[in-house]
């Protein structure tokens, strides 16, 4: 199953039907016993330039999916083509060219570089991978990329252990540049950052993607931080995308319980609104991914579930607009208001965020974190 | 479980590093390199710390209790038992780093295989070091140099290879912890092929466990060196070996108890001391590992 | 639980191939011709052809290994050259002076080591701490065939009370038995000693920080009631597991014991083997021990299973 995106460029990425199972126990001859299906048939496609936002709790695959598209993880089934050219065909030797195209920037600026590298030598790997500049010019370019990032050109002598959380993450920023790529996938980029920082590193990515017109793969489970950054957002749960179109579409009308669940939880919503939230609540803990419920997997959560909820199928129902869901009946669901749109931050936290959003520093003069 | 980042020190700050200043503290920890460092020394400079040659047979001086003369004695065949400890360290010594550098030489790579492609190869390796783990460290030893032949080389090419699995193990389970750290996803991310992963990311994070585990299994092999050449399986005669020297000792123990107190003395002090010095040498690196 | 042990002794197939595997190719190492190597000093060709024939050294290397793992099977390690015997008979033979010693000694280490530990916990960071480290790490440390020989000269030759070598065995007379046993067991268990001491300190230090612990000490217990009711029953199933594996390490102790004490079991066996080219008798001591260490392995890690509720479903 695939589906065109409204604009008519064509894509840069694509995946079609990506699975990605694991195994958890065997038989002792080998046979697969439990099974983790971490991502289920995900189809989407990606424009160049564009950031999606895949949403979800932790645990519903996101991260796993983010692997899988630049074939960190390599997937169970279906195909992922980037730029034309089969990812998923390739042999290992030929992937490691490709690397260059897609990228990754890690969750925890503390963990993702290696502590005995300088930071010259981390951001300058890649270039020497893939011969991005004859080696001569290496050092120069390491110093533009640092520069790039808002870092000074003299932190590259200098070790991981030296830096804070926010500038940790501007040299994983620089690294993923290095070899310039096509695509970044932000895995939860700043969610271990102070908010402040967050905000800045934040409107580095953006400013990246205007000047160098990337295209983001941007994971998170932090919706308020998605609606300032993405074009368009998929909404996963248990491994399968139960909702996905335009950002501003999944939060003016949500047409998934589930999105519904995710953006009534949202405190600026609660707060800014006063509306009861409990219609849109999840009832009970998210199930184990190793047995998920059959039929539609939100059926023992959903506020809305009837019985024949058991037996359909998760298959993606596309409006015209391109907005597309997975829930069967999503047609006869209560309407729903703007759930976030009007929504004034009043959580101290957000408010810090909003306020860091519209006020952006000028171009190139970030302030060092 | 994730190693703790030990964040990398350039020589020139060593001495200023939190992992030097918990090393210095440990006084036990500072007299096994002292005494390392002195071990080392008296190897290297033999020839001008020994008063007489170590096999230059004295007849007239034949078992002499420690004197002036003799500080602590002659042998049987009247050869300065001072001199012979000292020119025995060097076969000491030799044996704990030559054996030890054979097992780091396969051990390592063999490790870094298992952990890091995984499947086969690692299942062949396990099953491998689970075997000659099996065996008993000496015995195995024995065995290895009753095939080679009887000289220090083979005693040490014997340790050697039964020293290997304690490497492969070591370096296997620090590979498997680290392979999901996220700076060794990165290296992977960024293109880097999996021999460069391995020997660029994650063979400089896994250095100071090796050199806490060198440390200990130095030890163990001058002890086995030793236990070889007393049984005659190491370092042959005339050439002084601490280990050699309780053997001959030990028919003359009743009128020369000198001959046997020293070599056995400097054995245990030098085994002790890299004991110690990997002890201080893990507690520095890990202070969670103290207990 | 079952599924556990199926795949411990699955496991196991594959080690033992390979440790016969190393076993069988050790007689391999030996430069040259085997079946020259076997016949001892200047032999005639019918001899070396006979020896050639008889080890079915005239064979394809696989179909020798076949042989010799077919041997192996039905308990027969090979022929001793020296002593003309099967080399399985010899080893039923010296096995319970050896077991004698390492159990013996095994029994010495868990008194020491557990007591020391123990002691070296309660006081924990004091002196007393600090002095049982010391002695636990020169227990490892001191190469033990000179702490016989400086037993022997202390208690054999200065104090005349034991003798310094030789070994009756127990059904003989239990005395003399013992007088001939209790200095080659002590030097076996120094070295396990200090490990053991080691792990029973940091397993009672772990217990005694642990809620448990707190709780009992909370209700107004005893500290020795808790030391030794609480705290020492959760550290001691770790302790036993070890020493079953210690045991290894008291086997190779054995090597060079026995041959300071002259006593004739396991080590003196190899040794002797050793310097008499005898290479079955070699092999033969080499694969027995490590079958022991792997049933004794397998042994403590059901034990462990079964003393750990949370393994047993």
């Amino acid at each position: 199953m695939s589906f065109e995106t409204t604009s008519s460029q064509p894509p840069l990425l694509v995946a079609s039907d990506v699975s990605k199972h694991f195994t958890l126990r065997r038989t002792i001859f080998g046979r697969p016993l439990t099974k983790v299906r971490a991502v289920d048939d995900i189809s989407f496609s990606l424009q160049p330039g564009e950031t999606l936002a895949i949403v979800g709790e932790s645990g519903c695959g996101k991260s796993t999916l983010g692997r899988v598209l630049m074939r960190l993880i390599e997937p169970s089934a279906g195909a992922v083509t980037l730029d034309g050219v089969e990812l998923t065909a390739l042999s290992n030797r030929d992937m490691l060219a490709q690397r260059s195209k897609i990228q990754l920037v890690f969750q925890d600026p503390y963990a993702s570089l290696n502590p005995r590298m300088t930071i010259g030598q981390t951001v300058g790997e890649p270039l020497m991978l893939h011969n991005v500049v004859p080696k001569a010019q290496r050092a120069e370019r390491v110093k533009e990329l640092l520069k790039m990032v808002g870092l000074r050109p003299e932190h590259a002598s200098r070790y991981p252990h030296e830096f804070s959380g926010g500038q940790r993450q501007r040299v994983v920023i620089a690294r993923a540049l290095a070899s310039e790529p096509k695509i970044l996938v932000c895995d939860e980029a700043v969610s271990a950052l102070d908010v402040s920082i967050q905000a800045q590193v934040l409107n580095l990515l953006k400013s990246l993607q205007k000047k160098l017109g990337l295209a983001y793969i941007f994971i998170s489970h932090d919706l308020s931080v998605v609606k300032h950054i993405a074009d368009r957002v998929a909404v996963m749960y248990l491994g399968k995308v139960v909702e996905l179109g335009e950002t501003r579409k999944i939060f003016s009308t949500p047409r998934h319980p589930y999105t519904r669940a995710l953006l009534s939880a949202i405190p600026a919503a609660h707060l800014g609104h006063g509306r009861d939230t409990a219609a849109h609540a999840l009832a009970g803990d998210l199930p184990s991914p190793i047995d998920p419920p059959s039929g539609c997997r939100l059926h023992t959560r959903c506020p809305h579930a009837r019985p024949e909820c058991k037996a359909v199928d998760m298959s993606l129902d596309v409006e015209a607009d391109g907005h597309a869901n997975a829930c069967a009946f999503w047609k006869e669901l209560p309407q729903t208001d703007d759930l976030l749109g009007k929504g004034r931050a009043t959580d101290p936290r957000l408010a810090k965020l909003f306020a860091a959003f519209s006020n952006p520093l000028p171009e190139g003069e970030q302030a060092p974190c | 479980m994730a190693q703790p980042a030990i964040p990398y020190i350039p020589f020139s700050q060593l001495f200023e590093s939190r992992v030097w200043r918990r090393f210095s503290k440990t006084k036990s920890a500072v007299f096994g390199l002292v005494v390392v460092l002195i071990v080392v020394f008296v190897a290297v400079f033999a020839p001008f710390l020994a008063p007489y040659d170590p096999a230059a047979q004295i007849w007239t001086a034949v078992r002499q209790p420690p004197s002036a003369l003799y500080w602590l004695g002659t042998d049987e065949s009247g050869r300065d038992i001072f001199s012979r400890l000292v020119f025995g360290a060097r076969a000491s010594l030799m044996a704990g780093v030559i054996s030890v550098s054979i097992a780091i030489a396969l051990g390592v790579p063999l490790g870094l295989a298992a952990g890091f492609v995984g499947g086969l190869v690692d299942g062949v390796i396990s099953r491998f070091t689970d075997a000659m783990l099996a065996t008993p460290f000496l015995i195995l030893a024995i065995a290895f140099a009753a095939f080679l032949g009887p000289s220090l080389t083979n005693a040490m090419l014997a340790i050697g290879i039964t020293a290997t699995p304690l490497f492969i193990r070591l370096t296997r389970g620090q590979v498997l912890s680290l392979r999901s750290e996220e700076y060794v996803e990165a290296a992977r991310s960024v293109g880097n092929p999996g021999w460069r992963v391995a020997l660029r990311h994650v063979l400089p994070n896994i250095l100071p466990q090796l050199l806490v585990q060198t440390t200990i299994t130095i030890a163990t092999a001058i002890i086995a060196e030793a236990s070889m050449s007393f049984l005659g399986l190491g370092q042959q005669p005339p050439a002084p070996s601490w280990g050699s020297m309780l053997n001959s000792a030990q028919r003359f123990l009743s009128n020369a108890p000198w001959m046997a107190l020293w070599p056995g003395m400097i054995i245990f002090l030098t085994v002790l001391s890299f004991n110690l010095l990997g002890d201080g040498l893990r507690d520095a690196f890990d202070p969670r590992s103290k207990t | 639980m079952l599924r556990l042990l199926g795949h411990r002794l699955l496991q196991l197939i594959p080690t033992i191939f390979i440790l016969s595997l190393i076993i069988f190719s050790l007689q391999h190492l030996l430069p040259g011709d085997p079946a020259l190597a076997l016949a001892g000093e200047n032999p005639d060709p019918e001899t070396v052809a006979a020896i050639r024939a008889r080890y079915g050294l005239d064979q394809p290397i696989f179909m020798q290994y076949l042989y010799w793992v077919g041997g192996v099977l039905t308990g027969d390690l090979g022929l001793s050259m020296r002593h003309n015997l099967p080399v399985t008979t010899l080893v039923l033979q010296k096995l319970p002076v050896t077991l004698q010693l390492a159990i013996m000694g095994i029994v010495l280490a868990l008194v020491f080591g557990v007591v020391g530990g123990v002691i070296a916990a309660v006081r924990r960071n004091t002196s007393i701490d600090y002095a049982a480290n010391v002695v636990s790490l020169a227990g490892i440390s001191v190469p033990n065939f000179w702490l016989g020989i400086m037993l022997i000269l202390l208690f054999s030759i200065q104090l005349r009370w034991l003798p310094a070598s030789g070994y009756v065995p127990l059904s003989v007379d239990w005395r003399m038995n013992l007088a001939t046993t209790v200095m080659p067991a002590f030097v076996l268990g120094t070295a396990i000693a200090g490990i053991i001491m080691r792990h029973t300190r940091s397993a009672m230090i772990q217990a005694l920080e642990s809620d448990y612990v707190r709780t009992a000490r909370a209700k107004g217990l005893s500290p020795t009631v808790v030391v030794v009711k609480h705290a020492m029953r959760n550290a001691l199933t770790p302790i036993i597991t070890l020493g079953a594996l210690e045991f290894g390490a008291l086997l190779s102790g054995a090597v060079l014991t026995e041959q300071i004490f002259a006593i004739p079991g396991f080590g003196k066996l190899i040794v002797d083997a050793v310097f008499t080219r005898d290479y079955a008798v070699v092999q033969g001591v080499v694969l027995v021990t490590a079958l022991f260490y792997i049933t004794l392995n397998l042994l403590a890690d059901i034990g462990y299973i079964l003393a750990n509720p949370r393994l047993r479903s």
